[in-house]
């Protein structure tokens, strides 16, 4: 760095401050923060959202709510979750803040584009709530909006499914941005493969945005004509074809679930060098490993539909298919891993939390393959097993993996370092209250416990009980975490450049970065080379 | 402009020519009831055409080759998709 | 311009908006395919059906939409051609025909919709119903979908454009504003989504108008 001063892009710009600095800032890290907060918002109402679930599920029978509330409490949480919070958040937040600042460059190539995204994914939520107050009540369907029932219910499906059609814009918007990004703003000498395994990572993530989306969109548009007109692609009495929904819908949302964890894997592979001071075992293993879950993410979606009367030929190809992801998804674990062999290990809490990521995400892979095997999965299937799993992918895998980020890169993005020992307590909670809440759902599910019902048999109490004193001690976790950070932005020691001794290009600016980022063009030699020490 | 390679006018217009001529051939030999072939042929002269404009119209002959495999990546896509929702559908 | 909205661009490089229009391309080629997709399936099951139903549709009035598209096309490229030697009056009246060759488009594709609205063929319509079999059913259900999804993009190329032209005209009227290579890559990069709108009509008109 130059030693002229530099404004932080955190001070009030000559242009005036308040709000309206930030909401019609291009800079893409005053974006990255408007995704965070509006984002994080929604995924506190998804948990809220959660936990009146299990509240209700604490006893057989009526506890709070009527069974329509509940299914339309079901539906919130997933769309909320899916569609508001693991969708945008993983690749828009901390994308947005370090992909542009990793590979050197300004901002991204098109930084209005990247505000309007912002704005499209607000407007987008907006629908959403709006689609709860208005036409008739809130959707009852579950997130993935099944044909036939959701051409029929009288909830307001319609609203619902356009506001999802619109979040599919921002993300798009995001993936355009974020590739051209990559292939045209590098700095000089930051090859292909020089750049950081975050960047890989959010570089096939952004294509699966670019290249899923659309099938999503056509799939929601096609919902809301059949509702509106009554074209008739998906009514049986009318010669159309309900299975075809759910192909289209899960040749989108099967590859989203990777729009979910490839970016997680990123920050995974920055942050575990960093912690054992050494160079990342097999780079260009993982790199290339991001590019082939994306790719074979495609081949898989059919898995979601074994026991919905597709072809046996379909479910065996399918099958197969689906253990072909375990390939990349374990080369990725099994580097991670040995880079930690032999490594000057420094159990920092950014480093925790990735160990906690590997544990969980290895049950929630192992229960994937249980599911992956055709057999197995027509026991399993519409199970809480499925919910199981599903969870300690998503919240074990690739929201532990965000908290692990957030807490890595908090100095950078702040300037403000946080109480590590706040930081002990709210992870020994959530450890503890998440396998409590989705390890008991693996075994109900096992037991026979179907998804999405309201009522169940006495002899599953005792599990449900377990999982919802597991869902408050998770919370506690959550709260205990956000109020840590939260203190941290106004109390916490002003943090140094380069606390973890990093060295990617992100630890070679201040913390915060200025608003230009770099004022030389950045040095760029070989990645995750720690011989020389941590970056300055 | 830059160092853009341009294509000249009088290949736009033969290119438009040919479009034309190729919608005729398309037209007539779908009169010749050539049963489940004509479905073939038609959509092979549709993807004839489609590529004329994509190359020259679009000029994607032109640009440099990080197009084209972006191009290719959503013509694979596409055809992994259809491939295999045939698997179910054929067989159903 | 405060210090909170930096300028995007001080270094021009088109092709960096070049790939931008392309992904966005892609994007629109996947919601198209999602659509093909139905139509195989249903085609594969409904073969026979689809066979009588195309017979209804009006072939000539489908082959002059081909034949205007495909002209518009080369009005759009001698657009660019002429915004790209900087003779913008020339480029106005180019971008001016593609936009008016896009509405004798529109104006075709209404007399064949309203045309088959008086024979009571529309979605959900009674006499559909009534006289179609759900194979005839489907491919009226993909007919309406495919075109009505091409047309709106049809009219979405002809706002842009219509955007455009005002620039061009600008352009023509006064030395001032942008040079003409800026505009001539945004010309450029409108016409790429006119020109796409061409390439998935290629492909409506024979699965639809030439299976009878």
């Amino acid at each position: 760095m130059g030693s002229e001063f530099h404004a932080s892009y955190l001070d009030v710009p000559p242009g005036g401050g308040g709000l309206k600095s930030w909401i019609f800032s291009t800079d893409h890290k005053r974006i990255a923060i408007l995704y965070l907060i509006s984002i994080l918002a929604f995924f506190f109402v998804g948990a809220a959202i959660g936990i009146l679930m299990r509240l209700e599920l604490i006893a057989p029978g009526k506890t709070l709510f009527e069974p329509s509330t509940y299914n339309a409490l079901f539906t919130l949480h997933g769309v909320i979750m899916i569609f508001l919070f693991v969708i945008p958040g993983m690749p828009a937040i901390l994308g947005n803040f370090f992909l542009p600042i990793m590979i050197g460059a300004k901002d991204v190539a098109f930084p209005r584009l990247n505000l309007l995204s912002w704005w499209i994914y607000m407007a987008g939520a907006l629908l959403a709530v709006a689609s709860l107050f208005t036409g008739g009540g809130p959707p009852d369907t579950g997130w993935t909006f099944y044909v036939p029932y959701s051409l029929r219910t009288g909830t307001n499906v319609t609203l619902a499914v356009f506001a999802a059609f619109v979040l599919g814009f921002s993300s798009i918007l995001t993936g355009l941005n974020f590739i051209t990004t990559v292939h045209r703003l590098r700095a000089p000498g930051m090859t292909f493969f020089r750049m950081p395994l975050f960047v890989w990572a959010h570089y096939a993530t952004a294509w699966i945005q670019i290249l899923a989306t659309p099938i999503l969109a056509i799939t929601l548009v096609l919902v809301m004509a059949e509702r509106l007109f009554g074209i008739g692609l998906f009514d049986p009495a009318k010669g159309g074809d309900p299975l075809l929904f759910q192909h289209l819908f899960w040749i989108y949302s099967h590859p989203a679930v990777y729009i979910m964890i490839l970016p997680p894997m990123g920050y995974i592979s920055e942050i575990i060098p960093t912690f054992a001071k050494k160079r990342i075992y097999g780079y260009k293993a993982i790199a290339l490993s991001s590019l082939a879950i994306a790719f074979v993410g495609y081949l898989v979606w059919g898995h979601h539909m074994f026991t919905s009367g597709m072809s046996d030929t379909s479910r065996w190809i399918f099958s197969l298919l689906t253990f072909l992801v375990a390939i990349p998804s374990g080369v990725k674990v099994f580097n991670w891993v040995a880079t930690l062999y032999k490594g000057s290990i420094e159990l920092e809490p950014p480093l925790v939390y990735v160990l906690a990521f590997i544990f969980l995400f290895s049950i929630g892979g192992l229960t994937g393959l249980m599911q992956g095997a055709l057999a197995t999965d027509i026991h399993l299937h519409d199970t809480y097993f499925v919910v199981g799993h599903f969870h300690y992918i998503i919240f074990g895998g690739a929201v532990f993996a965000f908290m692990a980020a957030l807490l890595y890169w908090f100095p950078k993005m702040t300037g403000r370092m946080y109480s590590k020992r706040a930081v002990w307590v709210a992870l020994a909670h959530q450890f503890v209250g998440f396998n409590m809440l989705y390890f008991s759902m693996l075994i109900l599910g096992m037991m026979g416990m179907p998804r999405r019902y309201y009522d169940y048999l006495p002899r599953f109490q005792t599990l449900h009980v377990v999982a919802t004193v597991g869902s408050w001690i998770l919370v506690a976790g959550l709260v205990v975490l956000a109020a840590a950070l939260l203190r941290a932005l106004r109390r916490g020691e002003r943090a140094p450049a380069n606390p973890w001794g990093g060295v990617s290009l992100e630890w070679t600016i201040p913390s915060p970065p200025p608003e230009e980022n770099f004022s030389l063009p950045p040095e760029v030699g070989e990645p995750y080379d720690f011989s020389k020490g941590p970056a300055r | 402009m830059e160092n853009r390679v341009h294509i000249p006018a009088g290949h736009v217009l033969t290119v438009w020519a040919s479009l034309l001529v190729l919608t005729a051939v398309t037209v007539t030999v779908a009169g010749l009831h050539l049963g489940s072939f004509s479905v073939f042929t038609a959509i092979a002269i549709a993807a004839v055409k489609a590529s004329l404009v994509l190359l020259f119209f679009m000029r994607l002959k032109v640009e440099p080759v990080i197009f084209r495999v972006m191009l290719l990546a959503a013509a694979a896509t596409i055809t992994v998709i259809m491939a295999l929702t045939f698997a179910d559908v054929a067989f159903r | 311009m405060s210090a909170a909205v930096p300028a995007p661009h001080t270094h021009r490089d088109p092709e960096v908006s070049r790939i931008g229009m392309w992904l966005f391309l892609l994007t629109e080629m996947l919601l198209f395919a999602g659509c093909f997709l139905a139509y195989a399936v249903f085609r594969v099951r409904y073969s026979g059906d689809f066979h009588f139903a195309a017979q209804e549709l009006n072939l000539s009035l489908g082959l002059v939409n081909t034949l205007v598209l495909l002209t518009s096309s080369l009005t759009m490229v001698l657009a660019i051609a002429a915004m790209e030697q900087g003779r913008a009056g020339r480029a106005a009246a180019w971008t001016g025909a593609t936009i008016a060759l896009g509405a004798v488009f529109l104006v075709v594709k209404g007399f064949e919709w309203a045309a088959k609205f008086r024979h009571g063929i529309y979605p959900n319509s009674p006499a559909l119903a009534a006289a179609h079999t759900p194979g005839e059913q489907v491919f009226y259900g993909l007919y309406y979908t495919l075109t009505g999804l091409h047309a709106l993009h049809v009219v979405i190329g002809m706002v842009v454009l219509a955007v455009m032209l005002v620039f061009v005209l600008r352009a023509a009227r006064s030395a001032e504003g942008e040079g003409p290579g800026a505009l001539a890559d945004r010309l450029e990069n409108a016409g790429l989504y006119w020109h796409l709108v061409d390439v998935i009509w290629i492909f409506l008109f024979p699965l639809f108008y030439l299976i009878s």
